[in-house]
């Protein structure tokens, strides 16, 4: 092993126009190291992965692999040099094989003709190294689940023989018991030498798979240094910059009535009802067939005086509201502006741009949304940003129950702070009611009145939060409780 | 409006006036003297223009929800027909002719707009298939020949009387309309928000089907307007006419900024858009150019519009 880092970087630097994204980045990763990167959203880290992959030039700076200095053209140049980047969003071919996609853009080849032979043998070699030959080489990638189709792009990273690998919030979207798999096959690759560098909005999980970390604040290495000898809380001030005192408030809630139910499910005015369960449980379903966005399977829902399935217009108009999970391809139209978003749902037949843009500007004051004007695109905002938009599309139509899907998803601590403290103050003094479906048990347990665990499509009883913890509620989910 | 987006929306324009600088130069020096710029060309280019234009302005709304439709050109013959069968055939007067007419085209959206939403087949291959019918169902009414009334008031609407016939007035007046429409009406913004992300305008309770529909045949509407102007500038209904209008008329669109992604698109550009294409063939056939040669210059300039579209995108982001 070289005494020098195997990845390292100084002072990199990177502008677009007036904005400066990356301020003076230092960041050293050894060979058989795990290191995490954390940071807020807007902190830099995908600019930061972005100068990485070459997919972005730095302005200034200097980056060395294994002490040469590393200075990628293009992403497929990177990716020659060994530096691999698995982004949230996969980067697969749906439509061809595991083993196409492992060789995808390297293809080897014999005068011209494609190599099936050493295609499949490069193909079963990378997944036996991450001792996952489960995965058939010539399933069509596309029918894998998601978790698998992370281990097929780690695969593609290592047939190309990699140095350097990123993993970009890799558990994201994965269940639980796969992210234990994940980590340890993360174990293993650092067994193996390589270098990886793992971004991740969770803390507990960086400590979990990495050594070191690095945190990133406004373009700049804010901190870092050993995981096991930095406290969370440590962490999330080095993040945030200053402390956070109150990130789940909590104001005295009077529940009423019943609004809406289904199965064993009753949601009562004034109260936020957490589901939890496993990504697949069967949560985001329940909430699609109760807004009608897919059709109801079973059971009859009940939503205030109305009995029976309906329409996403029908249930908006029943003063029902949806903040979908999927934020890019569901929740937003992220071409048009803030305004037209924020009003889609309750337009009226004549629409002037000068009622829209008030109405508008109400609500991103009120939540703080960072924006040049209500007809900015969507697109142009940050992930929080564009989350408070969805939201505020609720708060507009004036809505007594909010469908919320993971509605904190990816996005920094200050927005999810102020998410926080609208839904508290929503239910408590404005008497709404909320169903908030969320992986992140810390914001189950801070947010919600009652929660309810959803296993394989069956949902438990709802209990009160005070009397449960993270433990049982995981318990519960992966089904060991039932013993 | 910042800078940036101002510039974009003029992009259109400004390949306009380089399409029109060009010919007046090159004209000039081809010809010895300005008959290019002339009131009577400028004229002349304007009426061209207005079928174009006519069908455009239904493209554009369709091209904004996300769709397409092969079919407009077929429209266009059809219904040029229907107005001349009504006209021959029935007895009927012009102006209940010419509304038979708009009606039929309006029915031949409506009937795409169905089977796209019914079946939920791409608007691309159902409108293939109606492309096809539509031409035949014209061939079939006029008993494949053409239909050739005797005058009347339907016969002047691109006629030379005043500053510009009044036909071209009809196509300001209803670009208006549409533009406001998109703007400012609950539908417009409906179509816009399905171009954009049509699963975002279901979640927001948009009626997808009923808009959609809509739509298409609103585009139909504008087929049978301008399948009207064709019938005036022919003076007989011709099935064969109008073969590979809606390559024109997407052009236009295109052209003027349209996105067949969804989501974007304006009146005004595709105007410029109809306007540009009718330049180019007048001012390559002012220059003496064969056919030909107008069609390789017609091709190059779409091709850089939307280059040049996809460019300042890149850059927006």
């Amino acid at each position: 092993m070289t005494a020098g880092p195997r990845l390292e970087m100084r002072g990199v630097r990177k502008r677009f126009g007036a904005t400066v994204a990356l301020d003076g980045v230092d960041l050293e990763v050894a060979a058989g190291e795990c290191h995490a990167l954390v940071g807020q959203n807007g902190a830099g880290k995908s600019t930061l992965m972005k100068v990485l992959s070459g997919a972005h030039a730095a302005d200034e700076g200097e980056m060395r692999l294994d002490g040469e200095p590393y200075r990628p053209r293009d992403p497929l140049d990177a990716r020659r040099r060994g530096v691999a980047m698995i982004y949230q969003e996969l980067s697969l071919a749906r439509h061809l094989t595991v083993e196409e996609n492992i060789v995808l853009g390297l293809e080897p080849s014999r005068f011209g003709w494609l190599d099936r032979g050493a295609i499949r043998s490069r193909a079963v070699d990378a997944l036996a190294q991450l001792q996952h030959s489960e995965i058939a080489p010539d399933a069509r990638t596309g029918d894998l689940p998601i978790a698998q189709q992370q281990i097929v792009e780690i695969a593609r990273a290592l047939a190309v023989g990699c140095r350097v690998l990123v993993l970009d919030e890799p558990t994201s979207s994965i269940t639980q018991r796969d992210a234990a798999r994940l980590f340890a096959l993360i174990d293993r690759l650092r067994g193996q030498g390589h270098a990886v560098v793992y971004i991740s909005h969770f803390i507990e999980e960086c400590k979990r798979v990495a050594g070191r970390f690095t945190v990133l604040r406004d373009g700049r290495t804010a901190g870092g240094g050993d995981l096991s000898g930095a406290s969370i809380a440590q962490i999330v001030d080095l993040m945030v910059g200053q402390k956070v005192d109150h990130l789940y408030p909590r104001s005295p809630r009077t529940p009423g009535e019943e609004i809406l139910s289904k199965d064993g499910l009753a949601l009562r005015r004034g109260e936020v009802l957490g589901i939890a369960g496993l990504v697949g449980a069967g949560r985001t379903e329940l909430l699609r067939e109760i807004f009608g966005l897919d059709p109801v399977r079973g059971g009859t829902i009940r939503v205030g005086a109305f009995v029976g399935p309906a329409s996403p217009a029908r249930r908006w108009a029943q003063s029902v509201g949806f903040v979908s999970e999927d934020r890019k391809t569901e929740g937003l139209a992220l071409g048009l502006s803030i305004a037209d978003n924020l009003t889609l749902s309750k337009l009226d037949g004549l629409v002037l741009p000068s009622r829209q843009a008030s109405a508008t500007r109400r609500w991103l004051d009120g939540l703080a949304v960072r924006c040049r004007d209500p007809f900015q695109r969507v697109s142009e905002l940050s992930g929080g940003n564009q989350q408070k938009v969805a939201i505020a599309r609720l708060l507009h139509h004036d809505v007594d129950v909010l469908l919320l899907d993971e509605p904190t998803r990816g996005i920094d601590v200050g927005s999810k702070a102020q998410i926080y403290q609208l839904i508290d103050d929503l239910v408590s003094k404005g008497g709404k009611s909320a169903l908030l479906v969320s992986s992140y048990l810390p914001e189950l347990l801070g947010v919600c009145d009652r929660i309810a665990v959803m296993r394989r499509g069956m949902l438990g009883p709802a209990r009160p939060a005070a009397e449960l913890d993270e433990h049982a509620l995981l318990l519960e989910a992966t089904g060991e409780a039932a013993a | 409006m910042n800078p940036k987006a101002a510039l974009a929306k003029l992009g259109p324009l400004l390949g306009l006036i380089a399409v029109f600088l060009f010919f007046f130069i090159a004209v000039w020096s081809h010809t010895g003297r300005n008959s290019f710029a002339t009131r009577d060309n400028l004229q002349t280019i304007a009426l061209q223009s207005a079928i174009v234009g006519m069908a455009a302005l239904g493209m554009t709304v369709i091209i904004i929800s996300g769709g397409i439709d092969l079919s407009m050109g077929s429209t266009v013959a059809l219904t040029s027909v229907v107005v001349a069968a009504l006209l021959k055939f029935q007895g009927w007067p012009s102006f209940p002719a010419a509304l038979g007419a708009v009606a039929a085209g309006a029915l031949c959206g409506a009937v795409n707009g169905a089977l796209v939403t019914g079946l939920k087949v791409v608007p691309f291959i159902i409108t293939l298939g109606t492309f096809l019918l539509l031409r035949g169902v014209a061939k079939e009414i006029a008993d494949n020949a053409t239909i050739a009334p005797a005058a009347s008031a339907l016969d002047s609407l691109l006629d030379q009387s005043g500053v510009l016939p009044s036909g071209v007035w009809m196509l300001a007046v209803l670009a208006a309309v549409v533009s406001a429409t998109l703007h400012y009406t609950r539908f417009g913004r409906h179509v816009f928000a399905i171009g954009s992300n049509e699963q975002a305008a279901r979640l927001c309770g948009v009626p997808i089907a009923r808009t959609k529909i809509l739509v298409y045949a609103l585009g139909g509407l504008f087929a049978g307007l301008a399948g009207l102007l064709q019938y005036s500038r022919l003076t007989i209904g011709d099935p064969t006419s109008a073969p590979g209008l809606e390559l024109d008329v997407i052009a236009a669109v295109v052209i003027g900024g349209g996105s067949l992604a969804g989501g974007e698109g304006s009146v005004v550009g595709s105007l410029v858009g109809a306007l540009m294409m009718t330049m180019i063939r007048n001012g390559c056939s002012q220059m003496g150019w064969p056919n030909n040669r107008t069609e390789i210059v017609a091709g190059v300039i779409i091709v850089v519009a939307v280059a040049v579209d996809r460019l300042r995108h890149r850059r927006g982001l």
